[in-house]
């Protein structure tokens, strides 16, 4: 188990398999990727695409029948231990779970518990992870909370979240889930509740605690908006597995997957669907819809809505190959794009 | 918190008023003349003509109104009949046994139903889960004076651990008489707390799959912690629903196993005022629980403002 010293997390092969007795929906079926200290690295798929499976495997929250079949999953916690989570037991990820890694969650509105105040749910956490009594433990939630930028913190660590707007809980729970300083955060869809003003604001606060807290960020979403806005890194998945990796720079400039390339021009952009003279171009859509994970096609998961499609395409599944520098492509004609 | 107990209450006490009112309304309906039907075919027309007088049969329903209400809120609800004495003292007397059956059996049915409940929640699907289903349909399905005669019959016939009916004498001790109450309370507890089980289940199974409960997991605690502390808070809720339900069936369900086990309750005293045609103890006996089971609720309400910091009256 080896990892480079910049190096936090290294997802190796991951399978992640819902066993039933009757079908298999190899819902993460070989993904690969490495997340370097300090950076973030987005992960951007449709529903279904095998993007939160992979988040909960890390983490170890996978809900039954949910189940890792494979690969590796090498984290480095505080102490440079480097431990593989896909074998990691109960009692393991407790100490890792808050502590080394955090999790915030698609809705804030659900997310917080509704019988226990702000203040109670973020100094659970620091008083899981730290030996700190009450008066002190106080201190560190009301520093979390003004930390989050929530305004006149002192008065509102006693309220109950439904005293609170969809932005303030998710501030809620970005200080809960740094409250103990972990390496690692993952932000599942942490800004698709919110509404747009909001989750600017919301980016923006990630990406500055990100510069003083220093943690490495995994960011799931399905927006590539606001991938744009926060990666360093992108990872694009379809139907269980990783099609394009790439510097996020590099990705906008030019996408080396047809899905990609899809995925981009379905991106509502006001600048160039709106013409002068007041007409409005008809928004692109990708033709089709993702194939059910039961069921996959022999060769390419992507090719019956491809239109780059070839008939070596339908024949095999293409491997992840380099398509050009620091960057991946699992697309046969990745080269021509 | 006092600003809902007292809107709480002003509603407790707009239902009692109902109760209050169907209650007379129930008696003055019953066909022919009450006091004839008391006395029987036998009685002289001069006796039912006292007996009229003596329950205030002989005024107008507006003055037999005002008279009952005037009753009520002086603590008076009438004289027994048969027993000679007023009802309230024939209820009060009888009250204890029925008070600590009640409780028992609702401590005996919760302390079986939630650790069960939340169980085959937390492993639904399993060996478990599908035993303890079975189970609670036959509880909820067995009769409980069924249930109380084999009770009885097996432990204590046969093992000879518990009294097999009876409250005890006049001066045994409150240890004594709890060791009468363990069959009944056992009878009455595990019927009852079926429907308790089913609740907590379903309950803890909804909340199971909240968010909240995926969120407490990733702050890295022990999954009892979570489904302690953070799943069965919410789902209390319908849970202490279904506790107060029970405990006001079980104040009616008193009546059927203090028959079996002879004891002499509350449920007792109304089996006996109605083969003896005693109205005034059975309209008394009406109120007192109908005026319990509005009490339970209220204080299942307040329980509410004290779980739930949403819930506002």
């Amino acid at each position: 188990m080896t990892l480079d010293a910049d190096t936090i997390l290294s997802v190796r092969n991951l399978r992640t398999w819902f066993r039933t007795k009757y079908v298999t929906a190899k819902a993460v079926d070989g993904v690969t990727f490495d997340l370097k200290r300090g950076q973030t690295l987005a992960v951007v798929g449709e529903s279904g695409s095998g993007k939160s499976v992979t988040s909960l495997s890390i983490i170890g929250l996978l809900s039954r029948p949910g189940a890792i079949e494979s690969g590796e999953i090498l984290f480095r916690d505080r102490s440079e231990k480097v431990q593989d989570l896909a074998k990691l037991g109960p009692r393991g990820f407790r100490a890792i779970r808050g502590r080394e890694i955090a999790m915030i969650f698609q809705e804030p509105m659900t997310s917080l518990n509704p019988l226990y105040t702000v203040g109670d749910q973020i100094g659970e956490m620091i008083a899981l992870h730290n030996k700190l009594d009450r008066h002190e433990a106080r201190k560190r939630t009301l520093e979390m909370l003004q930390a989050v930028e929530i305004p006149d913190a002192k008065n509102r660590l006693d309220d109950y979240p439904h005293q609170m707007s969809g932005g303030m809980r998710q501030r809620v729970m970005i200080a809960m889930a740094l409250a103990c300083n972990p390496s690692l955060l993952i932000a599942d869809e942490p800004t698709t509740a919110l509404d747009v003003t909001i989750q600017a604001q919301i980016l923006d606060l990630l990406r500055r605690l990100q510069e003083q807290m220093g943690m490495s960020i995994l960011f799931i979403t399905h927006n590539l908006g606001v991938v744009a806005e926060i990666a360093h890194e992108v990872v694009v998945m379809y139907a269980g597995q990783v099609v394009e990796h790439a510097p996020v720079i590099d990705l906008f400039a030019r996408q080396k997957h047809p899905y990609t390339k899809g995925l981009l021009a379905c991106t509502p952009n006001a600048a160039r669907d709106l013409e002068p003279g007041g007409t409005r171009k008809a928004l692109y859509s990708i033709p089709g819809s993702v194939p059910p994970i039961t069921n996959l096609p022999p060769g390419c998961a992507f090719a019956p809505r491809c239109e780059y499609a070839i008939d070596a395409c339908h024949a095999m599944p293409p491997s992840l190959t380099d398509a050009g520098a620091d960057r991946l492509s699992r697309c046969l004609r990745s080269s021509e794009l | 918190m006092l600003r809902a107990a007292f809107n709480r209450l002003v509603g407790m006490l707009t239902v009692m008023a109902i109760v209050v009112t169907i209650v007379f309304i129930i008696v003055r309906v019953t066909p022919g003349d009450p006091a004839a039907v008391m006395l029987g075919p036998d009685a002289t027309a001069a006796d039912v003509q006292a007996l009229r007088q003596r329950l205030g049969l002989d005024g107008t329903i507006f003055q037999q109104f005002v008279a009952y209400i005037g009753g009520i809120l002086r603590g008076d609800l009438g004289q027994s009949i048969f027993l000679g004495q007023p009802v309230t003292t024939a209820l009060w007397m009888r009250a204890e046994p029925t008070f600590f059956l009640t409780l028992f059996s609702l401590g005996i049915a919760t302390i079986i139903a939630l650790p069960i409940g939340i169980a085959s929640a937390y492993w639904r699907g399993s060996l478990f889960d599908q035993a303890m289903t079975a189970i609670a349909m036959f509880a909820a399905s067995v009769p409980s004076f069924w249930l109380g005669l084999i009770f009885i019959q097996v432990f204590a016939v046969q093992f000879g651990w518990f009294p097999t009916s009876g409250y005890g004498g006049p001066y045994t001790g409150f240890v004594e008489r709890l060791h009468h109450l363990v069959l009944p309370a056992a009878t009455l507890g595990i019927v009852s707390s079926a429907l308790i089980m089913r609740f907590t289940r379903a309950s803890m199974l909804d909340v199971l799959n909240d968010d909240y409960v995926r969120t407490a997991r990733s702050k890295g605690m022990t999954e009892w912690r979570v489904v302690v502390k953070h799943a069965l808070k919410n789902a209390l809720i319908p849970i202490l629903t279904v506790v107060g339900l029970t405990a006001a069936l079980l104040i009616s369900g008193a009546i059927v196993t203090e028959t079996v086990f002879a004891l002499p309750g509350v449920g007792n005293l109304i089996v006996s005022a109605v083969l003896r045609r005693d109205y005034p103890v059975i309209q008394g006996a009406l109120l007192i629980v109908a005026g319990l089971y509005v009490l339970i609720n209220f204080l299942i309400d307040m329980l509410y403002l004290l779980v739930d910091p949403r819930v506002r009256y």
